[in-house]
C-alpha cells in the first residue's frame, strides 16, 4: 500500500510537471498568442491547394491518355483548360501576386 | 497495487479533463502556452493510463484473485497467455484498453502534428473529450481495480475465448475502432478552427488507413477464430457484434475513397466530414454493443449497466458533430462540380452510396431488436436472409464497380474510350461466366455473379498494371509513382479473393451429418470418412475427448482428423474441437465437427466440404500487403506538402 502511494504520488508529480512545463520554461513571455493563419496566409494556402489540384489533374490526364483511357480527341480538348488553370494557380502564388492580394485584402 | 491502478486512472481522468477544458479555453482565447500545456496533458495521460494497464497485467500474470476482475475472468489453472489476454476478455479491461489505445494514439498524433499549432489546438479538446468519457467510466462506473477477499480460485475464462486468436483479434479491433477517433478529432478540430483547407486530411490520411487496416485484419482474425473455435462450420454469422465491426469499416472504406475526390477536386467536403463522424459514432456504437450485452450475440459474455452511459455519450457525439457540421457549412463549399456521370469521380460516388447504404441496412438489422423491444415490448430480430439480400443487392454492384472504376478516366470519359478499355475485362468476365455455367455452377445465381464479377475485376486490375507498366517502363516506378492507387488495387485484389472464397465456401459447400459407430464410414463429395476410435486426454485446464477419423479419397489415405469436445471443469462448460483438412487441390477444407459423442462411443459427425475457403484467409495477407503499399510514405508527395505548408503558421 505504501509503495503504491509513493508510486501514485510520484506519477502525480510527473504529470503536474509535464502539464506545467510550458509555463515553467517560459514564466514570462513577450507574446503568448497562439499562431493563427491570417487572411493572406489562408488565401495562399487555398491557392497552393488549387495549384496542387491543377497540377495533379494534368498529371492524371497525361497518364490516362498514355494508358488509353482518354482518346486523343478528348485529350486535346481537356488539356488546354487544365494547363491554363494550372498556370493561373502558379501565377497567383508568385510573390507579386501575393502582394497584390495583400493590398486588395487591406485597402487602407 | 489496485490502489496504484485507481490512482493512475484518476490522474488520467484529471489530465484528459484538463486537455478538454484547458485546451478549449486555450484554443478559444488563443493562449499558446496553455495550448501546449493541454497537449502535454494528453501525452501525460498516456503515461498514467499505461501505468494502470501495467498494474492490471501484473495482477493477471500473478493471478491476484483479490482483484475482482482477475477473479471473474481467470483461474489458477488458466494458461498464462490466456490469463494475460483476459485484459480484453471482460468489460472493464476492454474499456481500459480503449483508453490506453486512445491516449497512445492521441499522444502520437498530437506530437507528429505539433507544428500545426492552430489545428492541433482545437483537436486536443476533442480528443480530451472522448478520453474523459472512457476515463470517467473506468473510475466511477466500471473499474478493473475493484478488490474483494480473494476466492480459492477464479471463475475462469469462457472456453471459446481460450484460443490463440484471442491474443490478437480483440486488440486489432480496438486499434481499429479507437484509431477512427483521430480523423474524427482532426476533422472536428478543423471545423472548430474555422478552417476550410485540407490540412486535417493530410494530417490524418495515414491514421485512417491504419485504423481501417487494423479493423479489417481484426475482423478476418475474428472470422478465423469463429471458424476454428466456435464449431458451426462458418466464419461469419451476421452476429450483431460482428456487424458492429463491419459497419465502421464499410463507412471508413467509403471515406478512404471519397477523401481522394476532396484532395484532387475539392469536392465532397460535407460528405467527408459526415463520413468521418459516422465512422467514429459507429465505432463507439460497436464498443457499446460488444460490451453492454444489450443484444443477444455470441460475444455477449455478460450483461452490464454501461449501455445507458454509452448511449448518452453517443447522443452527445452525434449532436456535437451534426451541429458543428451545420454551423460550418459555408466553409465546406465545393470548389468544383462533378463534370460527368461517367468519370472516376462518379464511380467513387456510386461506390460511396453503396457502401453507406450497406452499412445503414446492417445498422437497421442490428438495432431492429432494440427498437421492437422499445416499441412493442417484444424482441424481434432479422436473420441471415435479410443480410444476404442486402449483401447481394449492394455487395455485388460494389464488386463490379471495383472493376469499372480503374478503367474510367478522371473528369469525363467518352464512350469510345470506355469501349476500348472495357473490351478485355468484359471478355474475360463473359468467358468465365460461360465456363462456370457450362461446368454446372449455375445453381447459385449470386455465386455465379460473384465469380463473373470477380473475373472482371481481376482482369481490370491486371490490365491497369500492364498498361501502367507500359506507360512508365517498370512496375516499381509505376507503384512508386502512385502508391495509394496501386496499393488500393492490391486491396481490391484481396476483395476479389475474399469474394471468390466466400462464394465458393457458402454457395457451393456440401454438408452431411451421420451417426457413426467405430468402423463405420460416410461419403461426402468424393471423400470417405471412417470413424476409427475414441480417445481422451487431460489438458492443463480441460479434459479433451476426440475421435480418430480417417480421411481418404478413392483408395488413398489423405489425413487423420480428430474432431472432439473439451470439458472445462472450472468454467463448467464445454467447447467443440473441430478438425480441418486443408485440401490443396481445391483450396478448400474438409471440416469435421463432433456434434455429439455418446457414452457408448456413437459419434454424431458433421462434415462440411468448403471449396475455396482458404482464399478468404489468403485475402487477409494480400489486404495487409496492399494496405502497407498504400500507406508507405511517398517522398515526392511529402516534399510537396512540406512546401505547401512551410510558410504558414499551420
Amino acid at each position: 500500500m505504501t509503495l503504491a502511494l509513493v508510486l501514485g504520488a510520484a506519477l502525480a508529480v510527473l504529470a503536474v510537471v509535464a502539464v506545467a512545463r510550458p509555463f515553467l520554461r517560459e514564466p514570462v513571455t513577450a507574446s503568448d498568442a497562439l499562431d493563427e493563419p491570417g487572411e493572406l496566409e489562408r488565401r495562399r494556402l487555398a491557392l497552393a491547394e488549387e495549384r496542387d489540384q491543377a497540377l495533379y489533374a494534368l498529371k492524371e490526364l497525361e497518364f490516362d491518355h498514355r494508358t488509353g483511357k482518354i482518346s486523343d480527341e478528348d485529350y486535346r480538348r481537356l488539356v488546354g483548360p487544365l494547363r491554363r488553370s494550372a498556370a493561373e494557380a502558379l501565377r497567383a502564388l508568385e510573390p507579386r501576386a501575393e502582394a497584390r492580394h495583400a493590398r486588395v485584402a487591406k485597402p487602407s | 497495487m489496485a490502489a496504484l491502478g485507481r490512482a493512475a486512472l484518476l490522474l488520467s481522468l484529471g489530465l484528459v479533463a484538463y486537455a478538454l477544458v484547458g485546451g478549449s479555453f486555450a484554443a478559444w482565447k488563443r493562449r499558446r502556452r496553455l495550448a501546449l500545456s493541454a497537449q502535454n496533458a494528453l501525452l501525460a495521460a498516456f503515461a498514467t493510463t499505461l501505468v494502470a494497464a501495467i498494474v492490471l497485467w501484473i495482477a493477471l500474470w500473478r493471478r491476484d484473485l483479490s482483484f475482482v476482475y482477475v477473479a471473474q475472468h481467470t483461474s489458477r489453472s488458466l494458461p498464462l497467455g490466456y490469463a494475460l489476454s483476459a485484459f480484453w476478455g471482460g468489460q472493464e479491461g476492454s474499456l481500459l484498453l480503449w483508453l490506453l489505445v486512445l491516449t497512445g494514439y492521441s499522444a502520437l498524433a498530437v506530437w507528429l502534428n505539433r507544428r500545426s499549432r492552430d489545428l492541433v489546438a482545437w483537436t486536443v479538446p476533442v480528443l480530451g473529450g472522448v478520453g474523459v468519457f472512457f476515463a470517467f467510466m473506468l473510475c466511477f462506473v466500471s473499474s478493473p481495480f475493484d478488490t474483494a477477499a480473494a476466492p480459492a480460485d477464479g471463475a475462469g475464462m469462457v472456453p471459446s475465448l481460450q484460443n490463440p486468436y484471442m491474443l490478437a483479434h480483440p486488440p486489432m479491433l480496438y486499434l481499429g475502432y479507437v484509431g477512427l477517433t483521430i480523423p474524427f478529432a482532426f476533422a472536428m478540430g478543423s471545423l472548430l478552427a474555422r478552417r476550410s483547407d485540407e490540412r486535417w486530411i493530410v494530417a490524418t490520411r495515414r491514421w485512417t488507413l491504419t485504423a481501417w487496416t487494423f479493423l479489417g485484419v481484426g475482423q478476418l482474425l475474428g472470422a478465423h477464430w469463429a471458424y476454428v473455435e466456435i464449431g458451426w462450420g462458418g466464419y461469419y454469422a451476421w452476429d450483431p457484434v460482428e456487424n458492429a465491426a463491419l459497419m465502421p469499416w464499410l463507412v471508413a472504406t467509403a471515406f478512404l475513397h471519397s477523401v481522394m475526390i476532396q484532395e484532387k477536386r475539392g469536392m465532397l467536403k460535407v460528405w467527408n466530414v459526415t463520413l468521418v463522424a459516422l465512422a467514429f459514432c459507429l465505432s463507439v456504437f460497436g464498443t457499446f454493443l460488444t460490451r453492454s450485452g444489450v443484444i443477444s450475440s455470441i460475444h455477449s459474455f455478460s450483461q452490464s449497466p454501461i449501455g445507458g452511459w454509452f448511449l448518452g455519450f453517443l447522443a452527445i457525439v452525434i449532436v456535437f458533430s451534426v451541429g458543428l457540421i451545420y454551423l460550418r457549412l459555408p466553409l465546406l463549399k465545393a470548389r468544383t462540380k462533378l463534370e460527368s456521370l461517367i468519370s472516376r469521380e462518379a464511380t467513387f460516388l456510386y461506390n460511396n452510396l453503396l457502401l453507406v447504404a450497406l452499412a445503414l441496412t446492417i445498422l437497421w438489422g442490428v438495432v431492429y431488436p432494440l427498437l421492437t423491444q422499445a416499441v412493442n415490448g417484444t424482441t424481434r430480430s432479422v436473420s441471415k436472409p435479410y443480410y444476404d439480400f442486402f449483401l447481394h443487392s449492394f455487395g455485388l454492384p460494389l464488386l463490379l464497380l471495383m472493376g469499372i472504376g480503374p478503367l474510367v478516366a478522371w473528369r469525363r470519359a467518352s464512350l469510345r474510350a470506355l469501349g476500348k478499355t472495357f473490351a478485355i475485362p468484359a471478355a474475360v468476365a463473359v468467358v468465365t461466366g460461360g465456363a462456370l455455367l457450362g461446368a454446372g455452377l449455375g445453381s447459385s445465381l449470386p455465386g455465379l455473379l460473384a465469380y463473373t464479377f470477380s473475373a472482371f475485376v481481376a482482369a481490370s486490375i491486371a490490365l491497369e498494371f500492364v498498361r501502367g507498366r507500359r506507360a512508365t517502363g517498370s512496375i516499381t516506378r509505376l507503384v512508386a509513382r502512385n502508391r495509394r492507387r496501386y496499393g488500393g488495387y492490391l486491396v481490391h485484389a484481396a476483395v476479389v479473393l475474399l469474394a471468390i472464397g466466400i462464394a465458393g465456401s457458402s454457395a457451393y459447400q456440401t454438408v452431411r451429418e451421420r451417426s457413426l459407430q467405430p468402423g463405420q464410414a460416410m461419403q461426402v463429395d468424393g471423400y470417405t470418412l471412417t470413424y476409427e476410435s475414441l480417445g481422451t486426454r487431460q489438458l492443463q485446464n480441460a479434459q479433451q475427448t476426440s475421435a480418430v477419423v480417417d480421411l481418404s479419397r478413392g483408395h488413398s489415405h489423405i489425413a487423420t482428423l480428430h474432431p472432439g469436445k473439451s470439458w472445462f471443469p472450472v468454467e463448467q462448460s464445454s467447447s467443440n474441437d473441430v478438425s480441418i483438412y486443408h485440401d490443396p487441390r481445391n483450396l478448400g477444407d474438409v471440416y469435421t465437427i463432433a456434434d455429439g459423442i455418446a457414452k457408448n462411443g456413437t459419434l454424431d459427425l458433421k462434415v462440411l466440404v468448403k471449396p475455396l475457403v482458404n482464399l478468404v484467409w489468403a485475402a487477409g495477407f494480400v489486404f495487409v500487403f496492399g494496405s502497407l503499399v498504400a500507406m508507405w510514405p511517398d517522398a515526392v508527395e511529402q516534399r510537396r506538402l512540406v512546401e505547401r505548408y512551410a510558410a504558414l503558421p499551420v
